[in-house]
């Protein structure tokens, strides 16, 4: 036995000079999607590195060139699986778009607010991850417990908790719920609670702070040139929100604030996303308040919106629009189209191509987490290994958008 | 309000805008594939137009066509609050060919964006530093967003990389997936033969196969 702390200072053992090559990932308990990071170290901090996506690649754009405009709404679910709704209300607003048509109020409201329940979720998500690579544990538990509140009412109304295929070209599967209203103004209030919270245990936590602070600092011109939006691009101070700069369905009659930080680090993007629960909470208030209680949902139009099932059943001319619009597709009009909202991660683009037929020509996502994520290697290079888990974090990397 | 941006290209670009048009809003300009990265440069550096964000970039297969690509970029001002589209067409009908300057130097944004837009169509950004496929495996055959590329067709399986340490078992034989291979554990006769009782693959049974 020989003893191992023994003075290295004159003895003969050599330490390696050569920089260390680390691999995380693809699949690491930090790694919230599927990605790799390879590392070349310099003693702790990272010389160089290369972040590899890709692993959840699963054809998504080829896809939706195989099949009708409507059953595209499976597959954009699935890009984003922690706020699905905002990829449907993203993706029925391109195909509205294209086509010319505008839904009627009350679903405007209610897609405005199923997707504010999204962007909560999304949000508590990724603080609530973040905390916990952090050793928080206790937000995180308690995160996901609000996040179950408003899967629970996600669920109610669309029937599924995480992929809800709920969006229509124009309008949405079905009214809201009877009990919509009083469960979202129950669940808010008990998630700004918890916020609440959440707030007192980590705002005070020293090693928490210590962490975030001043660590994977991004200047904002260059969160720019990578084409950051969302969270990641305000906390640099941007007050570029897609709901204040082109506001959709109602976002221009409510009131809400565009937070941003002011250093653009990790704890900034962290405040900002739990400012923006509260922002969403005081749109979702507004949603309960403007909604209106009846009237129709999906736009009164025979071209995009299937009949009633009492209609297919028993008039030719349902049953001949029912089998038109499922069998051939509902038509868009020959031509291209970008339209874009505010996702959880920030500008959730689709560029569609149509080439008026029943089939989408091309369907383009335009992911933000993609352009965040081509932003990681910058943000960690000259950083020290243990803060990649914080910077990776708060840029809330979804996988499935990421590669789609 | 983004129609001023297209007269200003007309003005600065009049041999290279080939068409223009404003479909349900959105302003998109087709220039020449060869003033591409002129276009891009002025577009982001000229104090009309500061089109500081390079909001997406991709393609379109349109294989009837002759320059059969259409390279998309999506650009916005966050100073100016105004978007555009600008537009290239590149490549042979057979699929070579494909090539356009690369504008990563303009919008860090591109550098990832070209690579995929490289991996899904073969478009080769002339001036990238590091076109690699992004998304998809170095082994992978084709280009898959291209409309020719063959969907139902599976790609050749790729063997383990050559590793020399790390003895792997070939993939997809019957072993796969078990770290040990397919194991009978076979034990001395005679030894509590009845509490363990007979192997689950019986040994004979498998050199016949």
């Amino acid at each position: 036995m020989e003893a191992l702390d023994r003075d290295l200072e004159g003895s003969e053992v050599e330490l390696p000079v050569e920089p260390m090559l680390i691999n995380v990932g693809p699949s690491h308990p930090a790694m919230h999607g599927t990605v790799r990071v390879v590392m070349e170290l310099s003693g702790e901090s990272i010389a160089r590195c290369d972040v590899q996506v890709g692993y959840l690649h699963r054809g998504f754009e080829k896809m939706c060139e195989r099949g009708t405009w409507t059953q595209c709404y499976p597959y954009v679910d699935r890009c984003n699986y922690v706020s699905p709704m905002l990829n449907n209300v993203g993706f029925s607003l391109a195909c509205e778009k294209l086509l010319g048509v505008e839904v009627p109020e009350r679903c405007q409201w209610y897609r405005m607010a199923l997707g504010e329940l999204a962007r909560i979720s999304d949000h508590l998500t990724c603080d609530g991850a973040m905390a916990m690579e952090l050793g928080a544990f206790t937000p995180f538990l308690w995160m996901m417990k609000c996040r179950e509140m408003v899967w629970e009412i996600l669920e109610e109304e669309t029937g599924a908790r995480l992929t809800h295929s709920f969006g229509r070209v124009g309008g949405m599967a079905k009214p809201p719920t009877a009990d919509f209203k009083p469960h979202v103004t129950a669940a808010v209030e008990h998630i700004l609670q918890v916020l609440g919270e959440v707030e007192r245990l980590l705002y005070g936590n020293r090693i928490f702070l210590d962490r975030l602070e001043n660590v994977g600092v991004i200047r904002t011109e260059d969160a720019i040139s990578l084409g950051w939006t969302g969270p990641a691009l305000r906390a640099c101070g941007v007050p570029y929100d897609v709901r204040r700069a082109a506001p959709y369905l109602r976002y221009g009659e409510v009131e809400f604030e565009v937070p941003v930080g002011t250093r653009g680090d990790c704890l900034d993007r962290f405040l900002v996303r739990i400012e923006e629960i509260k922002q969403s909470a005081r749109i979702l208030a507004q949603c309960v308040r403007r909604m209106p209680d009846d009237g129709p949902v999906n736009v009164d139009d025979p071209r995009v919106v299937l009949p009633e099932k009492g209609d297919v059943y028993s008039t030719i001319e349902g049953t001949i629009r029912h089998f038109k619009i499922v069998m051939e597709g509902l038509k868009l009009p020959a031509g291209e189209v970008y339209s874009y909202t505010e996702g959880g991660n920030g500008e959730m683009g689709f560029y569609l191509v149509s080439d008026g037929s029943g089939t989408p020509w091309r369907v383009r996502i335009r992911p933000p987490c993609f352009y965040v994520t081509g932003g990681l290697e910058h943000l960690i290079t000259g950083h020290m290994l243990a803060d990649v888990v914080p910077c990776f974090g708060s840029l809330n990397m979804i996988g499935g958008e990421c590669d789609r | 309000m983004a129609k001023a941006l297209l007269d200003l290209l007309r003005r600065h670009f009049p041999d290279d805008l080939l068409a223009v048009h404003s479909q349900v809003g959105d302003d998109t300009a087709l220039v020449r594939a060869e003033a591409w990265h002129a276009v891009a440069a002025f577009l982001r550096d000229d104090p009309r137009a500061q089109m500081s964000m390079l909001v997406d970039l991709t393609a379109v297969d349109h294989p009837d066509r002759e320059p059969r690509f259409e390279v998309v970029a999506h650009l916005h001002s966050l100073e100016r609050g105004h978007r555009l589209r600008i537009k290239a067409r590149v490549g042979a009908a057979s699929g070579e060919g494909a090539e356009i300057a690369s504008v990563s130097d303009l919008w860090a944004a591109a550098s990832w964006a070209e690579r995929e837009c490289w991996d899904m169509f073969g478009v080769r950004f002339v001036g990238h530093p590091d076109l690699r496929r992004i998304l998809l495996y170095p082994e992978f055959v084709g280009h898959p967003l291209r409309k020719d590329y063959p969907a139902e067709r599976a790609q050749p399986l790729v063997p383990y990389r050559e590793v020399p340490d790390i003895d792997k078992i070939e993939p997809f034989g019957s072993s796969e997936g078990m770290s040990f291979g397919r194991q009978t554990h076979a034990h001395p006769a005679g030894e509590d033969d009845a509490l363990i009782g007979p192997p689950l693959v019986d040994p004979a049974a498998r050199e016949v196969r």
